[in-house]
């Protein structure tokens, strides 16, 4: 039989639920065996905070519980991994980081090259070394996907898929594709790190994309088919009568594509005058002046 | 094991794949790029449930993360390098190791 998941908690009988939640919190903060990786008791009793909160957390089951139908161990849940149990045992070691520890060099030169540096020593196998490039990709390559070819330094190249949707700042990490073993260890990755570049006219939002596309006044008054630019080619949209600045059309399926589903373009309407003043436009106008009593601040521009 | 995107929302079931492209392309996860589409391994799941638990759990703003994982990564590589360390010394004669523990005390100040 388990603890009283009160008492591992460390919360009264009549505790509110953000009582609890909170307990729990500070209770995680501490016991995280992630953020302890060598401390083996502070797993044990974060397995035991995690099972009395399972049960707390959740008011119904907590109900339960207050009413005696349920007890503390019948609410095991799967073992939970903890990263640490990967971090530790990698051999590749890709996420582990190294860096900065130059300064034990100066207390022994037994760390000097120990440290992040590998080296061909007693005949080990080594992984070898992941290798990091950066690749401009321009916005359409990006959204679309693309095949590209990046020429190395040292000579040679590398190929890789732009996945289709690729976020600016993402790394694709091609495995095999860094420096080779040594001893007959595994070749380290290449990761190449993406920017993509801003296209004038499409802007990104997740899946989405978004424009703001000009019509003329007599398309905005009448409505009609116009034709809008999408990041697969042009495609006809209708503009429907008595559009505005600011209106906007969504185009179904027209953003990024991906397995299982693509996003939307969204277009914005605005209403653009001919560059050059017209006549004939300004005599209708006056006509119109005379004739309707149109105040497009009689709402919303309230001081 | 090996896990595309859809394969892991459906095991790590707090994750959206939106959350999930977010994390990756902000390089929180670097799993593997494959033609169609990144390929995760049980590292990467590990991770992506750290991360879950960091923000959930912990209630740690988006952030904080980062800075929480250079921290993770900084100890998991000191870790290896002291157990390779230790291997080392452990490769040596008794004598040799005796040693090394009298010099280790001494460098902590227990010994003179």
């Amino acid at each position: 039989m388990a603890d009283n998941p009160y008492t591992v908690l460390g919360v009264p009988q009549n505790a509110s639920q953000d009582d609890i939640r909170a307990a729990y919190r500070k209770l995680a903060k501490e016991l995280h065996p992630d953020l302890r990786p060598g401390d083996t008791a502070a797993e044990e009793r974060f397995k035991a905070v995690s099972a009395a909160y399972a049960i707390l957390g959740d008011a119904d089951k907590r109900a339960r519980f207050d009413k005696g139908e349920i007890d503390a161990s019948g609410q095991e849940r799967p073992e939970p991994t903890f990263y640490r149990e990967y971090a530790g045992a990698d051999p590749s070691g890709r996420y582990r980081s190294t860096a900065g520890h130059e300064d034990f060099e100066d207390i022994s030169d037994l760390f000097e090259g120990l440290f992040g540096q590998r080296r061909a020593g007693g005949g080990g196998k080594m992984r070898g070394r992941d290798r990091r490039y950066h690749l401009d990709v321009d916005f359409l390559e990006a959204a679309n996907g693309a095949r590209k070819r990046i020429t190395l330094p040292a000579g040679g190249s590398l190929d890789l898929t732009i996945p289709a949707g690729v976020q600016n700042g993402a790394n694709l990490r091609l495995k095999g594709k860094g420096d080779p073993g040594v001893g007959g260890g595994p070749p380290g990755d290449a990761l190449v790190e993406i920017s993509v570049t801003p296209h004038p006219t499409f802007s990104r939002d997740g899946d989405d994309i978004r424009i703001e596309l000009p019509i003329g006044l007599d398309e905005a008054v009448l409505g009609g088919r116009v034709e809008t630019p999408t990041i697969s080619g042009r495609v006809a949209v209708t503009v429907p009568k008595g559009s505005n600045t600011g209106d906007v059309l969504r185009l179904k399926g027209q953003g990024i594509r991906r397995k299982g589903g693509a996003g939307d373009q969204f277009v914005t309407l605005k209403v653009m005058l001919p560059d050059d003043p017209d006549p004939d436009l300004e005599a209708l106008m006056k006509t119109w002046r005379e004739n309707k009593r149109h105040d497009p601040r009689a709402k919303g521009t309230e001081s | 094991m090996k896990f595309t995107e859809a394969d892991v929302v459906a095991r790590v079931e707090t994750v959206t794949v939106e959350e999930l492209r977010i994390w990756v392309s902000e390089g929180w996860l670097v799993p593997e790029s494959a033609d169609d589409g990144p390929v995760f391994d049980e590292i990467d799941v590990a991770r992506l449930r750290l991360v879950c638990a960091l923000r959930q759990d912990l209630d740690l703003a988006d952030d904080a993360v980062p800075t929480i994982l250079s921290l993770i990564d900084q100890i998991h590589g000191l870790r290896a390098e002291l157990k390779a360390l230790a291997a080392a010394v452990d490769q040596e004669s008794e004598t040799t190791r005796a040693r090394i523990r009298k010099a280790y005390r001494t460098a902590k100040g227990w010994e003179r």
